[in-house]
C-alpha cells in the first residue's frame, strides 16, 4: 500500500532586537546572570502594561515578506491562557487570527513550494532550570528570557520527507540568517524545531504526532524518520486512525534515537484567547511594507540565481552564499565585465580555498591563471574573427590610433573567456593589426 | 473662617501664600482627623508615615520659590490598586496583603511630580470588583454621611475620604461607575476622564479595556486641576491618546451655559426610580435651562443591554488580569481571593471559552461597538448628557450580600458611558432621607473640558455641595 508522510512544522526563532517585546529590558538574554535583566513588565508585576517594540514587528513582518506572504493590513495581538511556572502573567501575549503575515511559501531545490501559513509574533517565557539546592531538588526559574521577542512560522503540512523538512529548515535559517534579525544560533536555542507528522497510507491517515522543541536539523530528519517507522508498525498493529480527539505530544531522545510520548489523548487546548486589550490593534500601511521590502537584503535563492546568470556555476553560488561569503561575492559581482576574468572559474577557485579574497583577487587570479591560452594558431583565429567583424577599427589603428589595441585584447579575452595568456595575446595583436 | 480641612487646593494655596498656615500643619490636621475617624468608616487601609516629612520639605520649597507647582503641598488620598513605591498596595484583597510596589504607578509618580503629599491608601472592593466597597476584605467603608450605609465603590474609599474630609482630594479609578457612584452616594465631586487619557500603568487591572483614573474632590474645579495633572500619554501604556491635554481649569467660570445643547437620558429615568430621586434630576434640568442651555430628552439604548455588555466584557478581562496571581508569587495563595473575586475568575474563564466565545464575548463587542456607534451619533447633536448617576441614595450595610449582579444593578445607569469610553462627572444635586444623590454630566471621549466646563457653571449655581458633621454622623 502507498504510504506518504504528511509533515509540517513550527519554527520559533528568537529576534536579537536590543530590547524585549515589550518592554526595555535587552533582549540578549545569553549567558546572562539569572533574573538580572527583568522588570514589573516582564516579572508580570501587578499594574504593569506592554508597549509592543516597533522594531519587532518589523522584523516579523520582513520575515514574513522573505517567505513571499501577505502581510495583513490590519493585525492585533491577543492574550494565549494558560498556566505554567515561566509564565509570568498566566497568558502568553501571542497573535491568534489576525497574524502580521500569512499565506507565503518557500522553493525546494526540487521546484516543490513548501505553503507558510502564517508569520506570526509573540514573547518568549522565563527559563525552568531543574537543579538541586542544597541537597534539595529544586526547580528555579529565570526569567532574563522572559519576553524575548519570538517570530513563529508555521508552515502546511506540504513536505512528504524527512529531507525535504530538512531542506526546509535549511532554507528558513539561511532566510532569517540573511535578513540579520537573528543568527538563528540552534545551540543557543535561538531557533528551535517542532515537526507534526501522520501518513496517508492507502487513503487512510494515521493520528497526527507533535514532536517538540528540537534543536538541530539532523534531530529532526531523524526524529521524522523513526516517527514514520513507528506510525507505520503502529498502523499496521492497532489500525488506529486520525481523529479530533487523538493528537499526541512526543519528545525526541537524540541518544536513544527514538521519539517517546510526553502527552496522550490530548483534549484539543483551550487557550482562550482574545484581543490584548492593552495594546491598541494595528494598521500595517502600504508605505511601511514597501520601505521593508526594500530594507530586505539580496534572498538566498535570488542571490544564487545572480551568480549563476554571472557565469558562475550552481553549485559554487550555492556554497558561496551559505556561507556568507560577502567579500567574495561582492569581489566576483565586481569583475563581472572585466574582460580579463572568468567569473565561472574564479568562482571556482574561491570554494576550492585556492584562490584567497582578502587581498587584490585580480591580481592573484591572473597570476594563478597566466598559463592560459599560449597556442599561437588558436589565439590567432579568434583574433582574426574580431578583426573581421570590426573592420572599422583596424582600418583607425592602422592609421595611428594605436591604443584601440586594448580593445581588441578585451574583446578576445572575453570570447577566450579570459583563458588566454595575456602576454602571448597582446604581443599577437599587435603583429596582426 | 473655615477650617483647615474644608478648603480647596486654591483655598489651600492661598493659606499658604499668606501664612496662614503651613504645609505641616495641613497634613498634621488631616492626620489627627484620619486618627480619630478612621476606626469609625474604615477609609484608610495604610498611612504614608512619610507624609509629615514631605510636609517639611513642602513648606521649605514654599519659602525658597514660591508655589510653582500645580498640586504642591495638597493632601491626597490614593484609593490602594494604585501602586505607590515602598507604600503598602492591596486593591483590598488578601493574595496581597502586605505587597510593597517596586515601582510607582505614572498617575501617583505625575501628582507626586506636581508636589502632591499622599497621605495614605484608601479602601475598595477588592480588585475594584463591586460598587459597594463591600467586598473589601479588610471590611466596608461606612458612608460618612450615615454610617449604617454604603459609600458606594469601588473607590468608597476614596470617596469617603473626601466625604469626611480626611484629605483635601482623592484619586479613583473608574472601570463603570467606580469613580462616579461612590462620588454620587457621599455627596462629593468625582470626574471620570476618558478612556485613555490618563495612564494605566501601575494600576492593578480590573477590566484593562474600561479602566480610566481619576479624581475625586470638594469642587469640579478641583478634579479639573487633579485632572490636567495626570492627563496625556504615557510611553509605558500603549492605550493612553496623543491628544493634547487642554489646560482644563482656565475654561472653568463660565457666567451661563448660552449655546450648551443637554440631553436629558429617558431610560436614565428607570421606571423603579423613586420619584423623589426621578424630580432631583429633572430640577437640574430645570436649572441648566435656567443658566442658559438647551435641555431636551433623548433616548439612548436600553440600559439593560449595558448590564451584559459590561459584565461579559469584563469579565472576561478580570479572568485574564488575575491570572498572574498564581500562587507562586506575591506571598499567598489562590484561596485568599474573595467569593467575589472567584466568581468574576469563574464567569470569565466561561465565557472566553472554546464555544462559548462567539456567544458571549464577542457579541458583547459587537453591542459595545453599536453603543458606541449610538453616542458618536448623539454627540453630534447634543454637547452632554444628563442624568441620576445611581437609581437611589446609598443603600443600607450589608445590601450586598447574595447579590452576586449588585454592582451592575447600581451602575446600571454609568456601564454605556464607561463601555465607551466616555468622559463625565458626579456633582451633588439634592438630597433624599438626608443622603445625597448625584446628576451625572457625560461628554464625549476627549470632551473633558466641555464636560469639567458645564459641570462646573452648574456647581457654582447650586448649593449641594455640602458635608456631614461627622460628630453628628450615627
Amino acid at each position: 500500500m502507498k504510504t506518504t508522510p504528511i509533515i509540517g512544522l513550527e519554527v520559533h526563532v528568537e529576534l536579537e532586537t536590543k530590547s524585549k517585546m515589550f518592554c526595555g529590558c535587552p533582549a540578549n538574554h545569553f549567558g546572562k546572570k539569572p533574573n538580572t535583566q527583568t522588570c514589573p513588565v516582564c516579572l508580570g508585576l501587578p499594574g504593569a502594561l506592554p508597549v509592543p517594540n516597533n522594531k519587532a514587528i518589523e522584523s516579523c513582518i520582513k520575515i514574513g515578506l522573505a517567505l513571499n506572504c501577505s502581510v495583513n493590513r490590519l493585525s492585533k495581538f491577543d492574550r494565549k491562557q494558560y498556566f505554567y511556572p515561566d509564565l509570568t502573567k498566566g497568558y502568553q501575549i501571542s497573535q491568534y487570527d489576525q497574524p502580521f503575515c500569512s499565506d507565503g511559501s518557500v522553493l525546494l531545490d526540487s521546484g516543490k513550494k513548501i505553503g507558510i501559513e502564517r508569520v506570526h509574533l509573540e514573547e518568549d517565557t522565563g527559563k525552568l532550570q531543574h537543579t538541586e539546592l542544597n541537597g534539595e531538588r529544586v526547580t528555579l526559574i529565570d526569567f532574563n528570557r522572559g519576553g524575548v521577542p519570538l517570530v513563529e512560522i508555521v508552515s502546511r503540512p506540504d513536505m512528504e520527507s524527512s529531507a525535504e523538512a530538512k531542506e526546509y529548515l535549511k532554507k528558513i535559517h539561511e532566510i532569517i540568517r540573511v535578513l540579520g534579525v537573528s543568527n538563528a544560533d540552534m545551540e543557543k536555542g535561538q531557533m528551535r524545531l517542532e515537526p507534526t507528522i501522520n501518513l496517508n497510507i492507502g487513503g487512510k491517515y494515521t493520528p497526527i504526532v507533535e514532536i517538540k522543541n528540537i534543536n538541530s536539523f539532523n534531530y529532526a530528519s531523524q526524529a521524522i524518520e523513526y516517527e514514520i517507522k513507528r506510525q507505520v508498525e503502529e498502523f499496521e498493529k492497532t489500525g488506529v486512525e486520525k481523529s479530533t480527539t487523538n493528537k499526541t505530544t512526543r519528545g525526541y531522545d537524540p541518544i536513544k534515537k527514538v521519539t517517546f510520548l510526553q502527552r496522550a489523548k490530548e483534549e484539543a487546548k483551550d487557550y482562550r484567547y482574545f484581543p490584548e486589550p492593552d495594546i491598541p490593534p494595528f494598521i500595517i500601511e502600504e508605505d511601511l511594507v514597501e520601505k521593508l521590502r526594500l530594507e530586505i537584503p539580496l534572498l538566498p535563492e535570488q542571490a544564487i540565481e545572480n551568480l549563476v546568470s554571472l557565469g558562475v556555476e550552481k553549485k559554487d553560488a550555492k556554497i558561496l552564499i551559505s556561507n556568507q561569503n560577502r567579500v567574495a561575492i561582492e569581489r566576483l559581482k565586481s569583475l563581472a565585465d572585466d574582460p580579463e576574468v572568468n567569473l565561472k572559474k574564479m568562482a571556482s577557485l574561491i570554494v576550492n580555498g585556492k584562490l584567497s579574497t582578502t587581498g587584490d583577487v585580480k591580481a592573484e587570479y591572473l597570476s594563478l591563471t597566466k598559463v592560459g591560452t599560449t597556442d599561437r594558431g588558436e589565439l590567432e583565429k579568434v583574433i582574426r574573427e574580431i578583426m573581421a567583424s570590426n573592420p572599422a577599427l583596424v582600418d583607425q589603428y592602422r592609421q595611428g590610433k594605436v591604443n584601440l589595441a586594448g580593445f581588441f585584447v578585451g574583446q578576445a579575452m572575453k570570447a577566450t573567456h579570459g583563458s588566454a595568456n595575456p602576454q602571448t595575446l597582446t604581443k599577437l595583436i599587435t603583429e596582426l593589426l | 473662617m473655615k477650617q483647615l480641612h474644608e478648603l480647596t487646593i486654591a483655598e489651600v494655596h492661598e493659606g499658604y501664600r499668606k501664612g496662614d498656615f503651613t504645609c505641616v500643619d495641613l497634613v498634621r490636621h488631616f492626620l489627627n482627623r484620619i486618627e480619630k475617624y478612621n476606626p469609625k468608616l474604615n477609609i484608610f487601609l495604610a498611612l504614608n508615615d512619610q507624609a509629615l516629612i514631605q510636609a517639611v520639605a513642602v513648606d521649605r520649597e514654599i519659602a525658597e520659590k514660591g508655589i510653582t507647582r500645580d498640586l504642591l503641598g495638597i493632601p491626597m488620598a490614593i484609593k490602594d490598586n494604585f501602586l505607590t513605591l515602598g507604600l503598602s498596595t492591596t486593591a483590598s484583597s488578601n493574595i496581597l496583603k502586605g505587597y510593597l510596589p517596586q515601582y510607582e504607578s505614572t498617575t501617583t509618580r505625575r501628582l507626586l511630580e506636581a508636589g502632591a503629599i499622599f497621605l495614605g491608601k484608601t479602601n475598595l472592593d477588592s480588585f475594584a470588583h463591586g460598587s459597594s466597597t463591600e467586598t473589601s476584605d479588610f471590611g466596608p467603608t461606612l458612608n460618612p454621611w450615615n454610617t449604617k450605609r454604603l459609600p458606594g465603590g469601588s473607590s468608597g474609599g476614596s470617596a469617603a475620604a473626601i466625604s469626611a474630609q480626611l484629605a483635601t482630594a482623592a484619586l479613583g479609578s473608574e472601570t463603570a461607575g467606580s469613580i462616579r457612584q461612590p462620588a454620587a452616594w457621599c455627596g462629593v465631586t468625582g470626574f471620570k476622564p476618558s478612556y485613555g487619557r490618563a495612564s494605566r500603568y501601575g494600576v492593578i487591572a480590573m477590566a484593562s479595556s474600561t479602566d480610566s483614573p481619576g479624581p475625586l474632590a470638594r469642587t469640579i474645579v478641583d478634579t479639573a486641576l487633579i485632572t490636567n495633572v495626570i492627563s496625556g500619554k504615557d510611553p509605558l501604556d500603549a492605550t493612553t491618546s496623543p491628544k493634547e491635554v487642554e489646560n482644563y481649569p482656565q475654561f472653568l467660570g463660565k457666567k451661563d451655559l448660552s449655546g450648551v445643547k443637554i440631553g436629558l437620558v429617558k431610560e436614565y429615568l428607570l421606571p423603579t426610580m423613586r420619584e423623589d430621586v426621578k424630580q432631583l434630576i429633572l430640577d437640574a434640568a430645570d436649572r441648566l435651562r435656567s443658566l442658559g442651555a438647551t435641555v431636551t430628552e433623548v433616548s439612548l439604548m436600553d440600559p439593560k443591554y449595558a448590564i451584559g455588555t459590561y459584565a461579559v466584557i469584563s469579565r472576561s478581562e478580570i479572568s485574564s488580569n488575575l491570572a498572574r496571581f498564581d500562587g507562586i508569587r506575591f506571598g499567598h495563595s489562590r484561596e485568599a481571593f474573595c467569593p467575589e473575586s472567584k466568581r468574576r475568575i469563574l464567569l470569565g474563564t466561561y465565557t472566553l471559552s472554546a464555544g462559548y466565545y462567539d456567544a458571549y464575548y464577542k457579541k458583547a463587542e459587537a453591542v459595545r461597538t453599536k453603543m458606541i456607534d449610538q453616542f458618536t451619533k448623539i454627540f453630534k447633536t447634543y454637547d452632554a448628557l444628563i442624568g441620576a448617576v445611581s437609581p437611589g441614595p446609598a443603600l443600607p450595610v450589608g445590601a450586598t450580600k447574595g447579590q452576586p449582579m449588585f454592582g451592575e444593578m447600581e451602575d446600571v445607569l454609568l456601564e454605556q458611558s464607561s463601555v465607551a469610553g466616555l468622559t463625565g462627572a458626579s456633582v451633588p444635586c439634592g438630597f433624599v432621607d438626608d443622603l445625597p444623590i448625584g446628576l451625572q454630566i457625560t461628554c464625549d471621549q476627549f470632551q473633558e473640558k466641555k464636560a469639567l466646563m458645564i459641570t462646573d457653571c452648574y456647581q457654582r449655581n447650586t448649593s449641594y455641595n455640602l458635608f456631614p458633621d461627622l460628630e453628628k454622623t450615627s
